[in-house]
């Protein structure tokens, strides 16, 4: 099969997938509403509480699922390819670290720097994960031309064991109200009640996915070696600059925005290739949607198995993504 | 006299005689790892032989220039021990200090968290320990009368529907958390003459998302802040931020209250004061 055939039928596949799921999820959740008040423009907004509940408290946390999965997902390929290492994550490099230690910082100091609809927690996250891309990046592009993945990978896991350090040191700093919080923005969480704050992470994870669409060819052949890139004319510090900075960026707006949700930047890539082998022309897009419907959908069932008590959407993603990699895995072999 | 007689009289004799020497050796070097129970102390005349506190003691204002022993998770135990206590206030949970203030012979006196009802009785047991059992029953029988006060006040009229939330990031409707259907803040909300939206949920906390405040629909939003003091302003913000839940009655109604003040949500001797302030806002 021709590539153009092949990424035809796969992106037709994983799309129709991601679609499905995301025009059926807000459609259930802990409370059951009518469809038809939701879209019944004759009833005044204040009074139409299944539209509120549809479009301030579903929409909204179906919209920041599919964001978040598709970016975690995405980004786990580049870096994987970018590292040659199959256990690179997007938090691998510190960048997840980063935001949660600007988290814990505005949580436990009560910072208040919420602006344009975006509140203290998402902006300061934010930032710490730009602090960590420059520290990092600094680190590995100090040696010699171009990134040195090797520094970069040990940069990067030097500086998680870093900042979880000191992410343990301000939790014991903080009273017990704000130390269980901080420990629970450490689980993922969706419920962001606004479109604030998808608004403001969107244009960063746009601008990374620009720079997804034209890397695959050089991660391609990346993943052979730097040498056997290079050979085949891909200017290669300069790729590895782009990926990393995409990833990384991608990386840091879908963690301020939901929190560090764990396992989907690295089950879903596997899961994917699993399935449609390891060309990342096809790969990057399958991943995308594949991640985007996969978060979606533990996210559902987080906010409806125990309800009226909810899950947090990390611990679904790990117990579910966890068994089932391991039984694709174990089919495949 | 029958044998079992006589062994009735001879127990009787000695718990007379241990009750009198336990009065006579009242406790003199107190220490407290319970905040809640530090006020109490005082409240009841038992401050002076208070000799530290808790890393997180606040109150009262004396507390401040004692020395600091830790708190639920980390007990200095090596510093208790040099302060020679005759007395420690302990968490149930901490088994660990338990065992060691156990070898080294030193009295606890534990605390178990529990709802309303729980601080008169920890109010009481603790005066009768420390030798203050008059101060401790004048105290809690004053906050009976004022809950009681309160709730004649409040019997009868409506009970408001009510979210209670004692936390919530700022700014934002995210990772708010609300009383649950146990313990003393659902407790305090119930004798202010509300109804808790979460009651049949039986837990402390609740983690409330969105779609579950609108589909409860509170018609008061009763917001606690005890360790984030907010100034005025900062309270109407707060109370501003729960706007885009416009169908709920409560953000209609503009019934939206924030509380805000140190020892809100400490169950100590001030709860009456509490749910005074809590049956105010209900109104």
């Amino acid at each position: 099969m021709s590539l153009r055939r092949r990424l035809l039928t796969v992106v037709g596949a994983f799309g129709a997938l991601a679609l499905l799921v995301l025009v059926w999820a807000p459609t259930v959740g802990s409370t059951s509403i009518d469809l038809g008040r939701v879209f019944d423009t004759s009833i005044p907004w204040a009074d139409n509480v299944d539209a509120q509940i549809f479009f301030v408290a579903r929409l909204p946390r179906v919209m920041a699922g599919a964001l978040i999965g598709a970016t975690l997902a995405a980004a786990g390929v580049v870096l994987q390819a970018l590292m040659r290492n199959p256990l690179a994550t997007p938090f691998t490099l510190g960048v997840s670290a980063g935001a949660a230690l600007g988290a814990m910082l505005a949580i436990a100091f009560r910072l208040d720097v919420g602006t344009l609809g975006v509140s203290s927690v998402p902006i300061a996250s934010f930032i710490g994960s730009l602090a960590a891309i420059a520290i990092v990046y600094g680190l590995a592009s100090s040696q010699r031309r171009g990134l040195s993945t090797n520094v970069l990978l040990l940069a990067g896991v030097t500086l998680n064991s870093f900042f979880s350090a000191l992410i343990l040191f301000v939790q014991y700093l903080s009273d017990f109200a704000e130390s269980f919080r901080t420990v629970r923005w450490l689980m993922g969480d969706l419920d962001i009640g606004s479109y604030g704050p998808i608004l403001a992470a969107t244009p960063f994870i746009l601008a990374a996915f620009a720079v997804f669409a034209v890397l695959p060819r050089a991660l391609n052949l990346l993943t052979m070696g730097e040498d056997v890139a290079a050979g085949r004319g891909v200017e290669v510090a300069r790729a590895q600059r782009w990926a990393f900075f995409s990833a990384s960026l991608a990386t840091g707006a879908a963690v301020s925005l939901g929190g560090p949700v764990g396992f989907i930047g690295i089950v879903v890539p596997h899961l994917v290739r699993l399935m449609v082998g390891s060309d990342h022309r096809v790969v990057l897009p399958a991943a995308t949607l594949f991640g985007a419907a996969f978060l979606v959908l533990c996210d559902l069932l987080a906010r409806t198995i125990m309800a009226p008590l909810e899950i947090p959407v990390g611990i679904i993603t790990a117990l579910i993504g966890g068994p089932f990699f391991l039984w694709l895995l174990v089919r495949q072999s | 006299m029958t044998t079992r007689r006589r062994r009735l009289a001879v127990l009787a004799w000695l718990s007379v005689l241990s009750l009198a020497g336990s009065a006579a050796q009242s406790p003199q070097r107190i220490i407290s790892l319970v905040p809640a129970l530090t006020e109490m102390l005082f409240t009841i005349g038992a401050g002076p032989q208070v000799v530290a506190v808790s890393s997180y003691d606040e109150d009262p204002p004396q507390v401040k220039s004692l020395p600091r022993v830790g708190a639920l998770l980390d007990p200095d135990v090596e510093r208790i021990l040099s302060l020679k206590p005759d007395l420690v206030i302990t968490y149930a949970s901490q088994t660990d200090l338990h065992a060691q203030l156990t070898r080294a012979a030193i009295p606890m006196f534990d605390y178990r968290h529990g709802g309303l009802a729980g601080i008169v009785d920890t109010l009481r047991a603790l005066g009768v320990r420390t030798g203050h059992a008059r101060e401790a029953e004048a105290a809690a029988g004053e906050i009976e009368a004022r809950l009681a006060a309160i709730r004649a006040r409040t019997a009868g009229a409506p009970r408001p529907r009510t979210l209670l939330v004692f936390g919530r990031e700022r700014g934002a409707l995210r990772n708010i958390y609300a009383s649950g259907g146990r313990g003393f803040l659902h407790d305090m909300l119930v004798a202010a003459g509300g109804t808790n939206i979460f009651a049949e949920i039986d837990r402390e906390s609740v983690q409330a998302t969105t779609e579950l405040i609108l589909a409860r629909a509170p018609e008061v939003i009763l917001e606690v802040r005890s360790s984030d003091i907010l100034s005025r302003e900062e309270a109407e913000r707060e109370a501003a931020s729960w706007r885009p839940l416009a169908s709920v009655p409560a953000v209609r109604q503009n019934r939206v209250v924030v509380l805000t003040g140190k020892g809100l949500t400490v169950p100590g001797p001030r709860v009456a004061e509490v749910v005074a302030r809590m049956a105010d806002a209900l109104r």
